[in-house]
């Protein structure tokens, strides 16, 4: 099914641009054309098919369901709408503050914010279409996992104490009373031209977010490919340099960029040897630990919340990185 | 004179919303007063988790998206 795009950017570096297979420029040249031209075509046609069934699914539902919640069930769920609802991160304060006053404990509401930049459609499908389906689940199940402990970890220390008192205030009023917060529109149902007129405006304008990440991501995996000695990564970064996966984490926090950049990077890093636990680590970092984010939600949280929640990230990402890199031999 | 809030927390759309509705009542002679509200706890007040939202004479109207032309018309046409 991708040969074709093997194909497209065989004919195109090699007769057009007349590169040699075997040069280094060739490679990268290569490398860069066949992942952005398969990314492109899989991104409008997959986001149109995705947003087509997603289109009744929104943000306020998603608050009312988890309302009623029970915390077990809670977090789960929590975590598993973040990772099918796409929010822009300029959302993330007015969405922590809706799911706070509607009494959403602190934890429920992290696990969703935490999960949410990790795993989203495009992530993915990326991931499908660079690294296989194995690895898009193992994937799948550990960002989720470090949004759940997460969450329940916040729960546990008590973090709605660090809040600003405004949220903080919001979310004690809501708990004490037992209403359910008014959805601001009636959720009316949908006919198909709704959903694929939702669909378009939706392909198009997840499209013009990512389209420049994709370029930046594949531009510094393809010069990692072509440039990048063989053997240099296994040889300094390889197994055995426990190291190298919190050094990886501490890399990524100053790198910011989303799922869509940091995945070409990923793959190239993994072809060239990088043992795929720190790979993750190096991935999870950029996207869900960044500067920021972080001083977005300073209007809602405490320095001492945020610098919690901060060190419990780079923390969960090290150990996701070693953990990956110790098992990964037996899988 | 309709008061206009667009509720966002500063990001591109929110900012495209305002000018849009701006410019439609220029257009269709309407008289408004847009105002771009960044402050969390007044989007909170509204209940609003997806922005850019509109409130028009303190009623939320809209949120999540650059609202489409013909609702901006419809709104700015109601009295």
């Amino acid at each position: 099914m991708f040969k074709i795009f093997t194909d497209f950017a065989d004919w195109l570096t090699y007769s057009i641009f007349g590169l040699s297979p075997d040069s280094k420029l060739g490679d990268a040249a290569h490398f860069f054309i066949e992942d952005v031209s398969k990314i492109y075509v899989l991104l409008i046609v997959m986001i149109y098919v995705i947003a087509l069934l997603r289109a009744s699914l929104n943000i306020e539902a998603v608050r009312d369901y988890l309302a009623g919640k029970h915390r077990g069930v809670g977090y789960l769920m929590g975590s598993a709408f973040g990772a099918i609802t796409p929010f822009c991160s300029c959302s993330s304060i007015p969405i922590f503050l809706g799911f706070t006053s509607a009494g959403i404990p602190v934890g429920i509401t992290m696990a969703f914010l935490i999960t949410s930049p990790l795993i989203n459609e495009v992530a993915i499908l990326l991931l499908m279409s660079l690294l296989g389906w194995k690895f898009t689940l193992l994937y799948v199940v550990i960002g989720m996992s470090v949004g759940i402990l997460g969450g329940v970890f916040l729960d546990m220390i008590k973090a709605q104490r660090w809040l600003q008192s405004f949220a903080a205030k919001a979310l004690q009023q809501a708990q004490a009373s037992s209403e359910t917060p008014n959805s601001p529109q009636s959720i009316a149902s949908l006919s198909l031209t709704d959903r694929h007129r939702f669909a378009i405006t939706e392909s198009m304008e997840i499209f013009a977010r990512v389209w420049i990440w994709v370029i930046v991501g594949v531009g510094i995996g393809a010069a990692l490919h072509g440039f990048v000695p063989e053997g240099w990564i296994n040889a300094n970064l390889g197994e055995g340099q426990w190291w190298s996966v919190p050094a990886a984490v501490l890399l990524g926090i100053p790198l910011y960029s989303n799922a869509t950049g940091v995945i070409p990077v990923m793959e190239s890093l993994i072809t060239k040897g990088l043992p795929v636990g720190t790979a993750l680590a190096f991935c999870m970092s950029t996207v869900a630990a960044s500067f920021p984010e972080f001083i977005l939600l300073k209007q809602v949280m405490q320095w001492k919340l945020l610098a919690i929640l901060f060190v419990m990230l780079l923390i969960a990402f090290t150990i996701v990185g070693w953990i990956f890199n110790a098992f990964i031999p037996f899988i | 004179m309709k008061n206009i809030l667009v509720l966002g927390s500063g990001c591109v759309k929110c900012t495209k919303t305002a000018e849009a509705i701006e410019k439609i009542a220029g257009e269709l002679d309407v008289n408004v007063s847009v105002t771009k509200e960044t402050n969390p706890q007044v989007i909170m007040r509204y209940g609003v988790m997806s922005t850019p939202a509109v409130v028009i004479n303190d009623k939320l109207i809209h949120s999540g998206s650059i609202p489409h032309r013909e609702n901006v018309i419809n709104w700015l046409q109601q009295e």
